[in-house]
């Protein structure tokens, strides 16, 4: 039997970027919230020893325990799905501050044109420039409107960057000047600017100087260690919810954290959000949590799963193409090309997650589509993360990937090869979803999430386009030998590729195609609000944290707003069928 | 952004052809099991003023047949020979470490999914079998063995390097059956764990006296590349484990 607990004002599921800031601005205005994290609580302190790649970066252990809960995965909705028994395209984060512990901090705003892309792409190449099997929809929020937003969370994050020319319209300068210039990032810049592209400094949430945030929290500077992604920050010096966001709203006195805290449901009385259900897992005791107020701040995979096991919002159908819940679930396409240098060294295994050079001539719709068969597109970069020695044994095409051959070419190679690799919009297509599993289970017995998903033809052009603009790159910055990089046959859930799972709870202005208006609260139940990169419509050419977090403070201003006035935010569009 | 150290199938199907030089010939797996032991002790005694320890870690876990152990240990030194560069897998102790790696949570696949029911999944939905990592690798050891019997009549370890890499090769082309799991999945993790047994911090047994990483020239753990990052020219360094950031 479940233990009923007193009720609060707000109650938040997961407490990473966007439980962060959703507690810490609701706090602040004396806004009781309570935040459950199902994963432990972590300091900069826990990170003394995380210069270890076999243990974090192979073993992976900030992320999820699949033990416990995984996805299931198929490539067409006429296959089986079965589990993804290890983690490998994607990782999931677990843990206070989530993924946002160990991601790169690669900080983006996507473009006006994202926002608009149905609009804007219908206007310039007409209504059928895809076919009709993509779902392209309009956010419901333009750029000017989301603008103040973003700054915000640059502000709060501290991102160091500097003016690029193709870049959505910014009224503020970066709270941080960019990253330090490296040999690696000079010789992308010189080739770019060669081929008369516009290279500028990679925007990073690795401090290029020691900072203070309008909050009063401060970010160390970064030292280049070269372990950042996948690793928690020892220094404190990489943009993070726990030096940031969440000490705010501990601050406050207004927030209370439960770690361990397993949200199994959100409890529904069919037109309200009453709380949620969650189990201790370090106790095994079973409570509900009532609240005026239930913000689903976990990841997008479980935001999506939430919703359909707790029976709320209208499953997304890929036959009748109706529903809300699941659709428009995008990944990322990631063309690419390997550069080898036969006679020069580079200090490949110094670096930090988001130093890197980046042109974005090839973004959006910052270059003419009309003659391509693809729209969109993405941001072409460099970066010097930081190679480590077992992820890294880059090996040209020709050499086998073991014995004699293999061992010496990949000790050759290490310093001698550097990646320029583009981070490719992807957009909706009507097979693309999640939804439940009906086999497969998590340990509580709920059914697992059920992703279906497979590369679509629109991204085999666009990543083509691509992979060649990058070889163009690589060759232009003198290497002797550039390799393009291939697109699978299908989209394998196997090999790393990257965390930027988006969709299934999206935003939009119409309720027929969006579960969430633009301040991120659900069009079916307005005190029950969904953020995380679940609202984005498609999913652009960029990192998406920058966005995720910007939509993050737009949601803390509609709740603020649901609390004093109630009700529905935003007026449904009228053109709309719904009824 | 995308790993580039695994191949993918096709490529791998497209290398079936290859073929290592160098040979090592039976029996000799012992001798350098036994070699290695006494180098790390020479040098660990070179290095400090107080009488050094023998390595004690240096026994099994997970294999109770010193057979089977041997057949590893030559497998992984095929995998990543010793050659001008340096050691190879037997001497960088990636033996003990697969084997202290298969006795723990990675080898029970303590923090993965392994609830049925179990289907064989395409090539696109990774790994399917009931079996756990310690048994994948009991399982694909006993195959490699039978298979080596079948075609050279002949224990593994006392084939020619050249015949180890046939073996192994078509292992890793799946074409050997196996029980309860593809040859190509054993083959991949054999693989993939031989490379973290050669380049992981030493803490774990492995990458021995951090030679790995000396001749990959990856200088370890440091605190910080602040004031060398924007330099031109590459610098190497004296690497730095794990152990030096324990306070005592």
């Amino acid at each position: 039997m479940a233990t009923t607990l007193d009720k609060v004002e707000v109650v938040t599921v997961g407490v990473g970027w966007t439980g962060g800031i959703i507690a810490a601005e609701l706090a602040k205005k004396g806004v009781k919230v309570v935040g459950l994290e199902r994963g432990k609580e972590r300091t900069t302190e826990d990170f003394q020893h995380i210069h270890d790649e076999y243990r974090y970066a192979i073993r992976y252990e900030l992320m999820q325990d699949l033990s416990r809960e995984t996805i299931t995965f198929r490539n067409h909705r006429d296959d089986r799905a079965l589990p993804m028994r290890q983690l490998g395209s994607f990782l999931l984060g677990e843990g206070l501050g989530g993924a946002g512990i160990h991601w790169n901090g690669q900080t983006w705003r996507f473009l006006p044109y994202d926002l608009e892309i149905k609009s804007m792409t219908e206007k310039k190449y007409g209504a059928n420039k895809l076919g009709s099997d993509y779902n392209i929809q309009d956010w419901g929020i333009t750029y000017d409107e989301l603008e103040p937003y973003f700054y915000k969370f640059e502000q709060t994050a501290g991102i160091s960057g500097e003016e690029n020319e193709f870049s959505a319209p910014r009224n503020n300068p970066y709270p941080n000047p960019p990253m330090k210039e490296t040999p690696i990032t000079k010789r992308f810049k010189d080739a770019a600017k060669t081929l008369k592209l516009s290279p500028f400094h990679m925007p990073s949430g690795n401090m290029s100087q020691t900072y203070k945030n309008p909050d009063g929290q401060t970010i160390a500077q970064c030292q280049y260690c070269g372990f950042c992604e996948r690793f928690g920050c020892e220094y404190g010096a990489k943009s993070s919810p726990i030096v940031t966001v969440i000490p705010t709203a501990k601050q406050t006195g207004n927030f209370e954290l439960r770690t361990h805290a397993n949200v199994t449901e959100v409890i529904y009385d069919g037109n309200k959000a009453t709380g949620v259900k969650y189990i201790d897992l370090q106790t095994g005791e079973e409570f509900i949590q009532p609240a005026d107020i239930v913000v689903l701040t976990s990841y997008v995979m479980n935001n999506s799963r939430l919703l359909l096991n707790s029976g709320i919002g209208r499953p997304y159908d890929p036959e009748s193409r109706t529903g809300v819940i699941g659709r428009n679930y995008c990944y990322q396409i990631l063309p690419g090309a390997t550069a080898f240098f036969e006679d020069e060294k580079f200090n490949t295994y110094m670096g930090a997650g988001s130093l890197g050079a980046t042109v974005d001539n090839y973004n959006g719709d910052n270059f003419d589509h009309s003659n391509v068969n693809f729209i969109h597109g993405g941001s072409i970069s460099t970066t010097q993360t930081g190679q480590r020695p077992i992820n890294n044994n880059t090996v040209p095409n020709d050499i086998p990937n073991w014995g004699q051959q293999f061992k010496s070419e990949s000790i050759k190679y290490y310093h001698r090869n550097l990646s320029i690799g583009a981070q490719g919009a992807s957009l909706p297509h009507r097979n693309n979803y999640l939804s439940l599993d009906p086999d497969y289970k998590d340990i509580f017995g709920d059914p697992l999430l059920r992703l279906t998903y497979d590369f679509t033809e629109q991204d085999r052009n666009l990543h083509s386009y691509l992979t060649e603009k990058c070889v163009e790159i690589g060759k232009e910055m003198g290497a002797d030998r550039v390799e393009p990089r291939e697109i699978s046959d299908h989209y394998s859930i196997v090999p790393y590729q990257t965390t930027h799972n988006t969709g299934g709870v999206i935003m939009g202005g119409d309720p027929e195609t969006s579960a969430v208006n633009n301040y991120l609260q659900m069009w079916d139940v307005d005190n029950l609000f969904v953020v995380g990169a679940s609202a984005f419509a498609h999913n652009g050419g960029y990192n998406p944290t920058g966005t995720v977090g910007a939509l993050a403070y737009r949601a803390a201003d509609g709740i603020s707003k649901y609390i004093e006035n109630k009700g529905q935010l935003v007026k449904a569009n009228q053109s709309s069928e719904h009824v | 952004m995308a790993e580039r150290s695994t191949m993918s199938r096709r490529r791998f199907i497209k290398n079936t052809s290859y073929a290592a030089g160098g040979a090592i010939g039976g029996g000799f797996i012992g001798t350098l099991i036994g070699r290695n032991l006494l180098d790390d002790q020479q040098e660990a005694k070179k290095g400090s003023k107080t009488e050094s320890l023998p390595d004690f870690n240096h026994a099994l876990m997970h294999f109770t047949n010193q057979k089977e152990f041997q057949l590893l240990s030559a497998a992984t030194e095929r995998i990543f020979p010793e050659d001008d560069n340096g050691p190879g897998a037997i001497k960088l102790g990636v033996p003990f470490f697969i084997d202290h790696q298969l006795a723990g949570s990675y080898g029970h696949n303590d923090r993965e999914y392994m609830r049925g029911p179990f289907y064989p999944g395409s090539d696109f939905q990774g790994y399917q079998t009931r079996l756990k990592r310690h048994e994948v690798f009991d399982v694909g050891i006993k195959a490699i063995q039978n298979e080596s019997k079948k075609e050279f009549d002949a224990d593994f370890v006392e084939l020619e390097g050249k015949q180890q890499d046939q073996i192994l090769q078509k292992f890793q082309d799946g074409d050997v059956k196996l029980k309860g799991v593809t040859a190509t999945t054993f083959f991949e993790l054999l693989r993939s764990a031989t490379l973290e047994g050669a380049y992981s911090d030493p803490l774990y047994g492995g990458n021995g006296n951090m030679k790995g990483w000396m001749m990959k020239e990856f200088p370890g753990n440091y605190m910080s590349y602040l004031n060398e990052i924007g330099k031109e020219e590459f610098i190497k360094k004296e690497p730095r484990a794990l152990r030096a950031h324990i306070q005592s």
